[in-house]
Order: structure tokens, then C-alpha cells, then sequence
């Protein structure tokens, strides 16, 4: 255990340069420089062949449209083989005639796993925590969600950071709790005494000059 | 290899990428366009395909080599 933890070392952290890999994936040898330019969801599964992975995959194949539209790529990560994953996703496909479109890292040295903090050895030693990485086009990480390994992502929730994300590097506001696009969006507080008393005369929805909100 | 299969011959999306190259496109952005693969696809394969000697790279963009314009007219794909 101890080991493990040595070896974790630094955990990347939002606003940080997400950390530069290159790995084996079931479309070849693939960079993180690879997906510049593009928004990138990295996520890691514990394991190849196991039910909610395999729940997980479908769904993430599901959103996988509404991400493109967004342009967004995924990349799915696990410490098994190639050929686990090649198995894996044409068994899926086999039995429930869902492709699995996106490419999939193969850790198996768990190089990937480690820059990105994804073994957590109170949950497992030798598999990754459900890790979501969302990655911007100048590869800043973003977002970090962490799940256990008993619990299967929720998509909805995903595309809703995505959306959150996207307009706010569009417009420069933040996004309220629950906020779904089409809903009033914050607008940021005032810094300094005088633009505070300005803001309560801007014509925005105001509680008060710290929270007030604006349809865009 | 995503481009080059064991064998040695390109892979349909090889094959893709190399017809690109061959009408004159050069820049990633361009030959993910023509060919209908994704921008991350097209980087990591002309890099494939260029440790392969079947495209030259130059900066940003990459043309078709000689042994790759051979490749090409022997692929069936």
C-alpha cells in the first residue's frame, strides 16, 4: 500500500495542465497532443468485462453524438491488455449491438493511471477509480470527478458540465445549481464597492449585487 | 499500428490518409476533412505512416513519399 501511495505522487488538479501521455489504445498508438484543438473527456474504468463498465461504456456510446456536436472525444482508459479491450468492445457490440465508437487506453503499466491519480488503493491497488478527466482544446484540465468502483456515472450529468463549461468560456458568467442551457446564468460579482452599486441599476435579476443572474 | 497493419499494407483508414496526401492535401485538419476520420486519428496515423517512410512530414504538414506513392498503387483497399 504504501508503495502505491509513493507512487501517486502528484494528483493533478483543476486548472492545471492536464499531463502529457503517450499510450497504446485500441486505434493505435495515441497522444494527449493528439486531441488539441478538440474538448477531451479521459475517463477510467476498473476493469474490462465487468457489468457496470459495461453499463457505463454503453451510455458513454450513447451520449457520444451530442458530445461530437459539442466537439468533444472520449478516451477510455484501464489497466488491461489491447486485446481485453478489443475482446470487450466486440462482445459489446455482439451482445448488445452498441459499437463503442471512442478509443481506449490500454495501461497496463499504469503509467496513464498514475499522472492522473486514478488508483486510489483504499478502493483498489491494481484498479482505476471511475475517473472522469474533462480536458479543454488548450488542454487544461477542467473538471475532476471521481466515483467509486460500485457506482456508474451519470451521463446527463457529464454533458451538463460540458454545456456549463462551453458557456462560460463563451460568455464569460458561471452557472447556478441545477442549471440547464436555456436557464439564467450568473453573472460575475462585482470586485470593488463601486461597481458593486452599479450593478443593482444594470437591469439584471438580482438578489442582492453578489448574486444576480441574466438570460443570454 | 492503426495505419499499417502487420503485414505491412495500409489499413482502410491508412489507405484513406494516404489517398488524401496523394490529392494534395497536407495539413491534419484538411485530411480529417477528406477523409471523414476524426482530427486525433489523422495526427496519430500520419505520424504512423511517416516512421513508416510512406509520407514525409515538413512542420505542420506532410506529403506522400516515394515509397508511400509505391504503397498506394499496389494497395487494393
Amino acid at each position: 500500500m504504501e508503495e502505491i501511495k509513493e507512487q501517486i505522487g502528484h494528483m493533478p488538479r483543476i486548472g492545471e495542465p492536464a499531463p502529457a501521455f503517450e499510450a497504446v489504445t485500441t486505434h493505435g498508438m495515441l497522444k494527449l497532443e493528439d486531441f488539441k484543438g478538440s474538448w477531451l473527456i479521459l475517463f477510467s474504468h476498473p476493469a474490462d468485462f465487468t457489468p457496470v463498465c459495461t453499463t457505463e461504456f454503453i451510455a458513454f456510446s450513447e451520449i457520444y453524438p451530442e458530445l461530437q456536436k459539442r466537439g468533444v472525444e472520449l478516451l477510455g482508459l484501464s489497466v488491461d491488455s489491447v486485446s481485453s479491450h478489443i475482446a470487450w468492445v466486440r462482445n459489446v457490440e455482439e451482445k448488445t449491438k452498441v459499437k463503442i465508437p471512442f478509443p481506449i487506453i490500454a495501461d497496463l503499466n499504469k503509467e496513464v493511471s498514475l499522472a492522473y491519480g486514478m488508483i486510489h488503493p483504499g478502493q483498489s491497488k491494481t484498479e482505476t477509480v471511475r475517473c472522469v478527466f474533462i480536458i479543454d482544446p488548450n488542454q487544461k484540465i477542467r473538471t475532476i470527478l471521481y466515483y467509486p468502483l460500485t457506482t456508474g456515472r451519470n451521463m446527463d450529468e457529464i454533458l451538463r458540465i460540458v454545456d456549463a463549461l462551453q458557456t462560460t468560456d463563451k460568455n464569460a458568467v458561471a452557472t447556478p445549481a441545477n442549471w440547464r442551457p436555456g436557464d439564467k446564468v450568473v453573472v460575475p460579482p462585482p470586485n470593488t464597492q463601486e461597481m458593486a452599486e452599479e450593478r443593482l441599476k444594470q437591469g439584471y435579476e438580482c438578489v442582492d449585487w453578489y448574486l444576480c443572474k441574466k438570460k443570454l | 499500428m492503426a495505419c499499417i497493419s502487420p503485414d505491412g499494407k495500409p489499413t482502410e483508414s491508412g489507405t484513406k490518409m494516404l489517398r488524401a496526401l496523394k490529392a494534395g492535401l497536407g495539413a491534419p485538419e484538411e485530411i480529417a476533412k477528406e477523409a471523414g476520420l476524426p482530427l486525433f486519428r489523422v495526427r496519430s496515423g500520419l505520424r504512423e505512416l511517416a516512421e513508416a517512410g510512406l509520407a514525409d512530414q515538413s512542420g505542420e504538414k506532410y506529403k506522400l513519399s516515394p515509397k508511400g506513392i509505391e504503397m498506394l498503387g499496389t494497395s487494393s483497399t
